[in-house]
């Protein structure tokens, strides 16, 4: 009986200790994650002639900044890059702002019809919204805005999503007792947004930044549909490189090696929030 | 303004509060309460109104008329694209391929979700370091990765074919055989998405009180009874989600098999359509046949057949939200 007790005890302890073979198979999911990444690096330090092989040797070559530069010479990828971080910035000053704003308002504030409204936001994460681009491409054409990165940025200033992960933070993170002390004092109601809230939910502000900025960036669809050749975002630039009835792996590959490695420098910067951030909002949502 | 303060000044005397009349400071104020919720969600229900809702009813609109791209004055012909469209064997192969592309996305992914979240959960030395690697394939944007897996998956020259020659295999036109370009095309979904996923079911799993595993660990269940009986039952909620979010995700797909084409920047999905799918037929008949009207209807389909699909998804959550749950909310 004691010798069952101890050994139910121990095995009670040891729940959730990982064996070796966890070690094991998550480092073979991590390489499988990695890999595709380290073969475009692959190919783009090379020369197509590593592709006729069946297994190609598997050390970089040096060839990389030579296909590099031919990317530049190719598409306007340094056009591209500025215009991808013009967008990608303004959306995200815009959804920050905008979310945070209207986060505070269905968390703090008490207005007739908050909660209706609340649920018809929370509806239309639900509504796939990327198929009205047909109206929406006349409405660009008719404002003459085609072509031009105002038509990337304006259906994109603020999402649902947005409103709703601000919200459902403030909620918890900004007391009533500050906003009231704050009315007290005399500040208005944009200076108690600025002052008050915006410091006390900056976590959340943060992680929304860096999630619409990477959504942004890698956005594909509707640059495409309004942006042209030359005048292009990161990604749009990535798939002119690969259009055409030959493609020169080489160079197409140095180009989502070049486009892939400031998020990849965000990412391992930040992984640890963004890891955190992914988590929180599962709890959340 | 200035006048206005003079009279009424901040520090006011004890007597002007009982004044029938409001100060102007205190009027303000009131309708500073008052008006600013409004203004503060305005920008996002003005935003949706004219670049999501307005542009969905708007579709619906189009699609009755014979509209193509720049022309001033298209024909209205009722329900005639709908009638063409439940008649065209392009856009029901489309659809075929996309719920193909979807399954074959979906089902494997949750499957390796949970179980990769099973492995994250426990008490890993560097668990940060594990979940930051496994969600790295997400920092890669599609065009990148369409790229990259249509070069894997070449038929000729692709790295994947010449693994399996060398172990003995046949290797598989990954592009011109039908299903071939689906398991492709779902591999690229699956390495995207699976390590996000599984960091969503981890913080499910992390929810779950230890003191229940524990309490059916002493009445003598092993791991996998565990897992079904205990594990499971707590984590349909969050299941469900994930469901739902790779739905509306999936039955959008373009960007993944518009990469993987053969003939890149072509729209056509493979030479005989084998992997177009919904959205990328729509935006071939859109942009590049110039054919708005039709193309409309093709997205008005699209659009209920999601509804249609998030509707039972949001019927089933209501049945499992009935099971006994210790999520927060």
């Amino acid at each position: 009986m004691t010798t069952l007790q101890s050994g139910l005890r121990r095995r009670v302890a040891l729940l959730g200790k990982p064996r070796k073979a966890t070690y094991i198979v998550l480092a073979i999911f991590v390489l499988g994650s990695l890999f595709p990444f380290y073969w475009s690096f692959l190919v783009a330090s090379r020369d197509n002639g590593m592709l006729t092989e069946r297994i190609p040797p598997f050390v970089p070559g040096g060839n990389f900044f030579a296909n590099a530069a031919r990317v530049f010479d190719t598409v306007p990828f340094w056009k591209a890059l500025a215009n991808s971080v013009i967008v990608s910035g303004t959306v995200t000053l815009t959804t920050v702002l905008f979310s945070s704003l209207a986060g505070f308002a269905f968390a703090k504030l008490r207005f007739r019809g908050r909660d209706k409204l609340f649920v018809f936001i929370v509806v239309t994460l639900a509504v796939p919204t990327q198929l009205g681009i047909i109206p929406l491409f006349i409405a660009m054409s008719e404002l003459g805005w085609t072509g031009t990165l105002t038509a990337v940025i304006v259906p994109n200033l603020v999402t649902a999503f947005g409103v709703f992960w601000m919200r459902q933070y403030t909620v918890d993170a900004l007391p009533y007792e500050l906003i009231e002390a704050a009315r007290v004092d005399g500040c208005s109601m944009i200076r108690i947004f600025w002052n008050v809230c915006m410091p006390a939910v900056r976590p959340a502000a943060a992680i929304l930044a860096m999630f619409t900025f990477m959504m942004s960036w890698n956005d594909f669809l509707w640059p495409l549909v309004v942006l042209d050749a030359g005048n292009p975002t990161v990604q749009v630039a990535l798939e002119k490189l690969q259009s055409g009835y030959y493609v020169d792996y080489s160079l197409v590959l140095a180009g989502t090696t070049l486009a892939t490695i400031p998020i990849l420098i965000v990412f391992l910067l930040l992984g640890r929030q963004i890891v955190a951030g992914i988590m929180q909002g599962a709890v959340k949502g | 303004m200035t006048v206005i303060d003079k009279i009424a000044p901040e520090g006011s005397k004890a007597g002007e509060r009982t004044s029938p009349r409001p100060t102007f400071r205190h009027r303000l104020s009131r309708w500073d309460v008052k008006v600013s919720p409004y203004l503060y969600i305005a920008p996002f229900f003005i935003l949706f109104g004219i670049v999501g809702l307005f542009p969905l009813l708007y579709t619906a609109y189009v699609s009755l008329f014979k509209w193509e791209a720049g022309s001033d004055d298209p024909d209205f012909i009722g329900l005639g694209n709908f009638k063409e469209l439940f008649a065209d064997a392009q856009f029901w192969n489309a659809l075929t391929n996309t719920i193909s592309i979807f399954l074959l996305s979906s089902v494997p992914q949750l499957i390796i979700a949970m179980l990769l979240a099973a492995l994250l959960g426990a008490r890993l030395r560097g668990a940060t370091g594990w979940r930051v690697g496994i969600l790295l394939p997400y920092a890669a944007s599609l065009v990148a990765i369409g790229i990259i897996f249509a070069n894997l998956f070449g038929p000729k020259y692709g790295l994947i074919n010449g693994v399996l020659q060398t172990i003995g295999l046949e290797p598989v036109d990954w592009q011109a055989s039908r299903f071939g370009s689906h398991v492709a095309i779902a591999i690229m979904v699956n390495w995207r998405w699976t390590g996000y996923n599984a960091l969503i079911v981890l913080a499910a799993m992390q929810a779950i009180p230890k003191e229940l595993h524990e309490a059916a660990l002493i009445d003598g269940a092993g791991t996998w009874r565990r897992f079904f009986n205990v594990t499971l039952p707590l984590l349909k909620p969050t299941l469900v989600f994930v469901t739902i979010t790779s739905t509306i995700g999936g039955l959008q797909i373009f960007t993944e098999p518009k990469l993987f084409d053969a003939m890149p920047g072509s729209n056509n999905g493979g030479s005989t359509n084998q992997f177009q799918t919904v959205t990328l037929y729509l935006y071939q008949t859109a942009f590049q046949n110039a054919d708005l009207g039709y193309a409309s209807a093709i997205a008005w389909v699209l659009f209920l057949i999601i509804v249609l699909i998030a509707l039972v998804n949001f019927f089933l959550t209501g049945r499992l939200a009935r099971t006994p749950t210790v999520k927060k909310k």
